[in-house]
């Protein structure tokens, strides 16, 4: 079996975002980029499915600027086989990554994508659900567990919900979006990252995969929060109940 | 606690713009050099940095307040330490620049160096072990047999064995003309008897097995350390398929309590208390010194690396407190701000970021020149490298330790009654930072080795090929972005270097060596200040013309020119006491006479 992983290039968690000095994106030049933290847990998931021998090739896949070269390097250099990269310096929608990944999956014939449940950059948590749908394959989100019966054709998924665990059994062919329990992510090691440079990497183009990319929505503005004002110390409890009740009138 | 973020961005800088990895990479025939491109060195050193900020980081601590301890008769290192270890074996950073043909990646020093600073400055205590198996393979691999590189290379490449240094004895530390350890043949082999001190991962439980390199005479040497022999002796025998044989006769007699780095064991070895501990010949008898030269030379500039390192974390720490610290109005300045804007605590700051800039840019060149010292095809370039090399090694060493216990100790005065505290991280950093300037040869050994064999033994030659360069260098700061005062500071310390260094010959040839000697080390200093000052002002060239062409990044670049200025300003200002006390100190140290003290 196949596994297909997508990965994002993202702002690399340690660094605050900053709304650039237009208002109109997110501040991202000049800073440290890095694999999308729940996507390096999808990289995992599919490596620890190679290693239990239920997966025999791992393709990881990237659309966006000629920079995702460097998160693919990263799923080879973690072990991934290969990877393609769609190349397009357009702002890419959630519905515009499914549908290029739907038309990589239909080449590739995968018989599971494991991808991240969002992206930290944008949050949307759309990409998995919109590909699971345009593909009619069975979907399991949020996933903290997966169990394969090898040969089988079905895979039990643990998802967290709210208020607790639920335990689905998915029909493969299947798209998983991974949460943060599933795994914890391993170290690239250093003849690992040697390797990756000699790993192949693919390069497409939305028109090639004859996908049209044009984004849907417009964004209009791009804002950091309020700034915090300073608290205030109360006296005790009363003052405390008070100030909740009569000031912020909140309860 | 302040937690070590490795500066990839300044590392970059140095290494692809500064030096470039292409000087390195086109020695394509040696080693792994010609892997040595940009890509490659961001994919490694990003997983470095995570490497050593998650995992050698956090236990950096636990290791200074749990110090490694004897119990029954073995060593442990604090909780944490070994499975710590077991992951930098597993992620394969013990082979970055072993060598291919023993199942290391053969990757330049130039990449070597910024992961030996990261790996330092996350946890120096643990990264002294696998600083030291450096060291021996780089030893056995130069003049081992065939069959002892076979023997021992793999393992200690992957590092499943470390391996260890053994010089010093009670009576025999910086004299090694004094070592008593007995080699007698027996059988194709050797029996040794005598006591070690001082012997950093001397026993370890990581491993289970590791290879000593040990210092001894044999029965018929002449005296002195022309008599001296090199000995491999493993922890445990081995079996002639190679596999793990008896204990051999090396005991551990104890562990020493020490200022810094807790967690490292420095240990007492004892070896041959029942009768002597087997031991094979590593190269020609007598000839173990210069041997054990190969070994302490990449010792010696891992630990001016090792120097930096900790000074970097030191100045972070000091950094991130000064910035979130508020006390008081500064000058000039509406309401009360963090202490990182009163002027004496900028200037703090302002002078180790420099100092910590400069001892990167000079010891990763250092480990530029070694490249080429081992690379260069040309029988004659690679001669030239070699003493460069040479001549750097002394001042990277003992500039670098010094310059990073400076720094630690002014990051601890940042931080006030509050880095007197434990709790801040501050007083470990100052008291890892203290042995750097010691082991490897103490600053004074460092000052001798300048003076004595690198630059009065060829006349002069090493240092003027050195001077000559900076000098054809100096029209390059001709740039309108790069201040004309940077010129004249550079071209003064040069006049300075090359005065002392005149004299220095003069007094030797006069036959007043001790003279030369006693003032050695300020020397050394005058010497570092001016290398590293024209790394920076190399550096402040490539910035103005990064500037000229555009770039993404202004900030960054107009800073590497104004720490450039800054150094040169407030750090090398000192060049002229110190050239002062080169060329007039010598006749009043004579005149001391410590009966009379």
């Amino acid at each position: 079996m196949k596994v297909l992983v997508p990965v994002k290039r993202v702002l690399d968690y340690n660094i605050k975002a900053r709304a650039n000095a237009e208002g109109s994106a997110v501040e991202l030049s000049g800073l440290k980029m890095s694999m999308n933290p729940f996507d390096e847990i999808a990289v995992e998931a599919a490596l620890r499915l190679k290693e239990a021998g239920h997966a025999a090739e791992i393709i990881a896949v990237s659309c966006g600027v000629t920079a995702c070269q460097e998160t693919l390097r990263t799923a080879m250099a973690l072990g991934a086989d290969r990877s393609i990269l769609v190349q397009t310096d357009m702002e890419l929608e959630p519905l515009a990554v499914a549908k290029l990944l739907r038309q990589l999956i239909l080449r590739e014939q995968p018989g599971l994508v494991i991808c991240g449940k969002q992206a930290i950059d944008d949050d949307s948590n759309q990409t998995g659900q919109m590909l699971a749908a345009l593909l009619g394959w069975a979907q399991a989100t949020f996933a903290s567990r997966l169990d394969f019966t090898p040969g089988a054709s079905r895979v039990e998924v643990t998802r967290e919900i709210d208020g607790g665990l639920e335990t689905l059994s998915v029909a493969l062919p299947a798209v998983i979006t991974t949460d943060l329990r599933l795994n914890e992510p391993r170290y690239a090691t250093l003849p690992n990252i040697m390797k990756a440079k000699k790993k192949p990497l693919e390069t497409l183009t939305p028109q090639a995969l004859g996908v049209d990319v044009t984004p849907r929505l417009q964004l209009l503005r791009v804002a950091e929060p309020p700034p915090r004002k300073g608290g205030v110390l109360v006296s005790d409890v009363a003052q405390l109940v008070d100030k909740l009740k009569n000031e912020v009138k909140v309860i | 606690m302040y937690d070590y973020r490795a500066p990839l961005r300044d590392m970059a800088f140095v290494v692809k713009e500064l030096l470039g990895l292409s000087t390195v990479s086109r020695l394509s025939q040696h080693e792994g050099y010609a892997e040595a491109t940009d890509e490659l060195f961001d994919a490694i050193q990003e997983e470095c940095a995570r490497f050593s900020q998650e995992v050698l980081s956090p236990l950096n601590k636990i290791g200074d307040q749990n110090p490694a301890r004897m119990e029954t008769g073995r060593v442990l290192t604090p909780p944490g330490f070994k499975t710590g270890y077991e992951q930098f074996v597993a992620a394969g950073w013990n082979g970055l620049t072993a060598p291919v043909a023993f199942g290391g990646q053969g990757l330049p020093n130039l990449m070597g160096a910024p992961a030996e600073e990261m790996w330092h400055a996350a946890n120096m205590a643990f990264t002294l072990c696998p600083l030291l198996t450096r060291g021996a393979i780089e030893a056995i691999h130069t003049v081992g047999t065939p069959e002892q590189r076979q023997r021992y290379l793999p393992q200690m490449v992957s590092g499943h064995w470390t391996g260890t240094m053994n010089l010093t004895e009670p009576q025999a530390g910086s004299d090694l003309a004094a070592l008593r350890t007995r080699a007698v043949p027996e059988n194709g082999h050797y029996r040794l008897t005598g006591q070690k001190i001082f012997i950093t991962y001397g026993d370890q439980d990581y491993t289970e097995n590791i290879i000593h390199l040990v210092l001894a005479r044999l029965p018929d040497a002449p005296a002195g350390v022309k008599g001296l022999s090199l000995f491999i002796v493993p922890k445990y025998r081995l079996n002639s398929d190679g596999s793990i044989g008896p204990a051999n006769d090396v005991r551990t007699v104890s562990v020493e309590h020490k200022l810094g780095i807790h967690a490292s064991p420095t240990c007492v070895l004892s070896y041959g208390d029942e009768g002597g501990a087997w031991g094979e010949l590593l190269g020609e008898p007598h000839r173990g010194l210069e041997i054990m030269f190969i070994m302490m030379n990449a010792a010696r500039f891992s630990v001016g690396v090792q120097g930096m390192a900790i000074g970097q974390r030191a100045y972070q720490s000091a950094l991130d407190y000064a910035r979130e610290r508020i006390q008081g109005v500064p000058l000039g300045m509406k309401s009360a701000a963090p202490i990182a804007w009163h002027p004496d605590v900028k200037r703090m700051l302002s002078s180790m970021k420099a100092r910590l800039e400069a001892c990167r840019a000079l010891s990763y060149y250092a480990g530029q020149i070694l490249d080429l010292a081992l690379g260069e095809p040309d029988p004659h370039q690679r001669a030239q490298a070699q003493a460069r090399s040479d001549l750097l090694t002394p001042i990277v060493k003992g500039f670098c330790s010094e310059s990073g216990l400076w720094v630690a100790n002014e990051a601890l005065q940042v931080f006030g009654g509050m880095g007197y505290v434990e709790e801040t991280g501050a007083a470990q950093c100052l008291r890892d930072a203290r042995i750097t300037t010691i082991y490897e040869g103490t600053t004074g050994i460092q000052a001798n080795d300048l003076v004595g064999r690198k630059l009065l033994r060829d006349q002069g030659e090493m240092v003027r090929s050195l001077l000559t360069e900076i000098k054809a260098f100096l029209p390059e700061l001709n740039h309108p972005a790069v201040p004309g005062s940077l010129t004249q500071t550079m071209a003064h310390v040069l006049g300075l270097a090359e005065q002392s260094s005149l004299h220095l010959g003069k007094t030797a040839l006069s036959g007043n060596l001790p003279q030369c000697f006693g003032v050695a080390v300020p020397y050394l200093h005058l010497m570092g200040w001016l290398v590293s000052g024209w790394l920076m002002a190399r550096s402040a060239v490539v910035a103005a013309r990064k500037l000229e062409a555009g770039t993404q990044e202004p900030d960054f670049y107009q800073a590497k020119i104004a720490t450039a200025v800054f150094y040169a300003e407030h750090g090398m200002g000192v060049s002229t006491s110190l050239h002062r006390i080169v060329v007039g100190g010598g006749p009043a140290l004579d005149g001391m006479n410590p009966d009379q003290f």
